[in-house]
C-alpha cells in the first residue's frame, strides 16, 4: 500500500477511535435509556427532530458515524486476521465497502431530515 | 539458512487462548462489533426520523424497548467502557505525547486530561437529550 493511501486510514482510525471511545458510552446510555422505557425528552419526536435537523446537529451525527464506521472497519480487519482469516485483500474491500455504504446511508438519511 | 528451518505451530484461530495478555487484546479487538453495532443502529434510528413521521419515530423507540434490550445495553456499555474507552485513554500518552520545552508532559496529566474531557462531554450529551 502507497505510504500515502496508508496514512488516511491509519488517520480514520485514530480519529474514530477518539471519537468512539468519548462517545459511545453516552450513546449507548443513551439507548439503554430507551430500552427501559423512559426515552429522555430530547429523543421524543419533536426534539430529536429539530436536532437533527440543524445543520450543527446533522454534522456532529454525520463525523461521528463516519469516523466511527470508518474505525470499526479497519479494526474488523484485524479482527479477521486473528480469527485464523488470510485473505487479506477480500476482508478489506468487504469491511470498506460495507462503512462507505453506512457513511452514504446516514448523508442520506441525515439530508432527509427536516 | 538451514535446510529444515524451526517452524513453530500455531492455531490460526485459537492462538491467543494460551496466555492472558493476549486473550485481553483479543477481548479490546471485539468491542470493534459493537462500535460497527450501535453505527448501525443510529443509523437505523435516522432511517425511522427521516420518515419526518412521528409515529414511524416512536414506533421505533417501541421496538427497542424491553428487557432483552436491557441487559444486552447494559452489558455492551460495561464491555465498552473497560475494554474500549479506558485502554484508549490509557495509551493516550504513548500515541501522542506532549513535550515541553527538554520536559514531556507526565503521561498521568494526559489521561486525566481525558478523563475530564470525557465526563463534561457525556454530560454535554446527556444534556442535549434531557437526560440531566
Amino acid at each position: 500500500m502507497a505510504i500515502a493511501k496508508k496514512a488516511i486510514v491509519w488517520g480514520l482510525f485514530a480519529a474514530g477511535g477518539t471519537v468512539s471511545s468519548f462517545v459511545f458510552p453516552a450513546l449507548i446510555a443513551l439507548f439503554l435509556f430507551i430500552a427501559t422505557g423512559n426515552t429522555p425528552e430530547g429523543l421524543q419526536f419533536e426534539q430529536f427532530h429539530a436536532f437533527a435537523s440543524s445543520w450543527l446537529g446533522k454534522a456532529c451525527l454525520f463525523i461521528v458515524l463516519f469516523l466511527s464506521l470508518w474505525h470499526a472497519a479497519h479494526r474488523l480487519r484485524v479482527v479477521a486476521h486473528d480469527f485464523g482469516i488470510r485473505k487479506d485483500a477480500l476482508v478489506a474491500n468487504a469491511v470498506y465497502t460495507v462503512a462507505a455504504i453506512g457513511s452514504v446511508l446516514a448523508a442520506f438519511y441525515l439530508i432527509g431530515i427536516g | 539458512m538451514s535446510r529444515k528451518p524451526y517452524v513453530r505451530t500455531m492455531s490460526t484461530t485459537t492462538w491467543y487462548m494460551r496466555n492472558g495478555r493476549y486473550k485481553v487484546y483479543v477481548l479490546r479487538e471485539l468491542t470493534s462489533f459493537l462500535v460497527a453495532f450501535y453505527c448501525f443502529l443510529t443509523i437505523f434510528a435516522l432511517a425511522a426520523l427521516a420518515s419526518d413521521s412521528p409515529d414511524r419515530w416512536n414506533a421505533f423507540l417501541a421496538s427497542q424497548q424491553g428487557t432483552g434490550m436491557v441487559i444486552f445495553h447494559a452489558l455492551a456499555l460495561l464491555y465498552f467502557l473497560f475494554f474500549q474507552t479506558m485502554p484508549w485513554f490509557k495509551l493516550a500518552p504513548k500515541a501522542m505525547p506532549v513535550q515541553l520545552g527538554e520536559k514531556k508532559l507526565p503521561d498521568s496529566f494526559i489521561i486525566i486530561g481525558h478523563y475530564v474531557a470525557w465526563v463534561i462531554l457525556s454530560a454535554f450529551i446527556f444534556w442535549l437529550a434531557g437526560v440531566i
